[in-house]
């Protein structure tokens, strides 16, 4: 409940002795990022490339906290230009807080132009180590909801989670599952947006979009009880539907690739 | 314990204030202590669909600020000594909401009366969340057209996410499906959905299907809201709503289109 505190009260000396809740806490904690991984130096380059993800990603990455991986440009002759790489990736809506794996000359100009060196784990790695481990978390869609400002995320000590959600998913909300599966036991609504690094189930209609394996897994699948989506997508190969063909339209379906080519087909 | 019910839509201009008047009329008529407050500050027009605009000094939002106290602003209905208006302000915006101030005013009036009803502004921002916000129940007010249906199904979004009860991760806000402005013949003829499609759409329960009809507009011209005319069916299927909110099982009527109706009835299609 919130209360309001006159000034008149507040205390005009504080000790931290004091009985009073303290006006700030820091606290250890864990969190996923996902990781922008460039390979040249040319912002141009780097753009061009970017946009074509990002398109792919649809507004995902709007306003996503992101981490630069600097591994492959390492050893490369150029330099990258730090402060106008920050400027680029505000630009597309993206919020750049640190970097990772570069050279110390690197770390030094990424210091300077105001990031966060980082030394972690790479997403890779996490998904190997956690490839044995199976935990499955029930989440409703209002904790789940990815809120674009919001810099939390599940924590990084990822094991393979599985999410499942029993509240329909309506229009405007959007529900990620990272580093898992997202089952659905009631419908994703038009406008709504259902989203995961592994597979996505929905045994209810699905009336709005799904993208599976949205960090690349092309293995990953959508199967929905009734579809009537506006979008499918697996690993970034998306397809509209303003009207849906004859043959898959409120049937069970499932959703996969196979190369480039998306498949739908019925599961009778 | 009193009950905060918001009437809301995401969309405008579904029914949303002449709802929020009936219902509050009729939950003072079977003798609950009833006050109705305008949210839709800006474009205050409950107070004219309740016949006191005349009567406003002060609103809201003077409330809010301290510049009156509720008893001063809140205004006594004409007709029933147990039902109060809260009117909105002309010439704020809907930023003079802020959130202490309207829990304190809500925790106020729970003190005093059984039931809170709260009409929204139209759309999904700072008036509409306020208005939801402390919300116990809510009447989604919808009409038989895809758009609005949408705009619920953004609200109940709202509603399950954002509200104090969701924050909190208390028991839920009980969700009520309101369809008004329903034509059974151009439902019939295909022009605008069923009901059964927008309760699988939505997927929450039924409680009132508010019929089109003239009498509407012109009760809300007068100030009269519609519940008080016996004569309306739309008068009388907002009866029905209240007694359904009231906890009452009783069938929905007037949805039969009118021509075929008759020969249907009888024989049961
Ligand atoms: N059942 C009905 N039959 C005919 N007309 C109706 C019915 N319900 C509402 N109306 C008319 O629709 C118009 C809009 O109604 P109302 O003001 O209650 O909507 P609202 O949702 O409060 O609008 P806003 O979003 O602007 O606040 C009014 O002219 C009203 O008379
Ligand atoms: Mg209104």
């Amino acid at each position: 409940m919130n209360t309001v505190q006159s000034n008149s009260s507040a205390p005009s000396k504080l000790s931290p002795k004091e009985d009073r809740a303290p006006a700030a806490v820091l606290k250890g904690s864990v969190f996923t990022l996902p990781i922008l991984k460039i390979s040249r130096c040319e912002l141009q380059e780097i753009e061009f490339d970017l946009t074509q993800s990002l398109a792919a990603a649809l507004d995902f990455f709007n306003n996503a906290p992101l981490v630069i991986d600097l591994a492959l440009t390492r050893d490369l002759e150029e330099q990258l230009d730090f402060p106008a790489l920050k400027t680029l990736l505000a630009k597309h809506n993206l919020v750049p807080v640190g970097v990772q794996n570069g050279s110390a000359a690197q770390t030094a100009a990424a210091r300077m132009a105001g990031f966060a060196v980082l030394t972690g784990q790479t997403i890779d790695k996490i998904i190997e180590n956690s490839a044995h481990k199976s935990h499955v978390k029930e989440t409703t869609p209002a904790a789940s909801r990815q809120e674009s400002s919001s810099v939390s995320a599940p924590p990084a000590t990822v094991e393979s989670t599985t999410q499942v959600i029993h509240q329909p998913i309506r229009s405007g909300q959007r529900v990620y599952a990272r580093g898992g599966d997202l089952i659905l036991l009631a419908a994703v609504n038009a406008g709504a947006e259902v989203i995961a690094d592994g597979n996505i189930h929905i045994y209810a209609p699905l009336r709005g979009r799904a993208l599976a394996g949205v960090t690349g897994d092309t293995e990953a699948r959508i199967f929905c009880h009734c579809m009537d989506a506006e979008l499918v997508a697996i690993a970034g190969s998306y397809r509209f539907f303003d009207n849906i063909p004859e043959e898959i339209r409120q049937k069970s379906v499932q959703i996969y690739l196979t190369g480039e080519q998306l498949n739908i087909k019925p599961l009778d | 314990m009193a009950k905060v019910i918001v009437v809301t839509s995401g969309k405008g201009g579904v029914g949303k204030t002449t709802t929020s008047a009936s219902v509050a009329t009729g939950l003072a008529k079977r003798g609950y202590k009833t006050v109705v407050i305008d949210f839709d500050v800006g474009l205050r027009n409950l107070d004219l669909v309740m016949g006191c605009e005349r009567r406003v000094v002060y609103d809201f939002v003077n409330v809010i600020h301290g510049e009156a106290s509720l008893k001063q602003a809140l205004i006594r209905d004409k007709r029933l000594a147990n039902l109060d208006i809260l009117p909105a302000s002309q010439t704020r915006d809907k930023e003079a909401l802020v959130k202490e101030g309207v829990e304190r005013v809500l925790n106020e009036l729970r003190k005093t009366h059984d039931y809170i009803v709260c009409d929204s502004p139209a759309g999904i921002e700072t008036g509409a969340v306020m208005a939801l916000y402390f919300a116990d129940e809510a009447i989604v007010v919808t009409n038989p057209e895809v758009s609005s249906v949408r705009d619920s199904d953004r609200i109940l979004g709202i509603l399950s996410a954002k509200s104090k009860r969701a924050l909190d991760g208390d028991e839920p806000i009980k969700e009520h499906l309101l369809i008004t402005r329903y034509d059974p013949n151009r439902v019939s003829a295909g022009e605008m959905l069923s009901i059964d499609d927008i309760i699988e759409l939505l997927g929450i329960p039924l409680a009132g299907v508010i019929p089109e009809s003239t009498s509407v507009l012109q009760a809300s011209n007068s100030g009269v809201p519609i519940i008080h005319d016996e004569n309306s069916i739309s008068g009388l299927a907002y009866q029905d709503l209240v007694e359904r909110l009231l906890g009452e099982e009783i069938p929905i009527r007037f949805i039969t289109p009118v021509k075929k109706g008759l020969f249907k009835r009888l024989f049961g299609t």
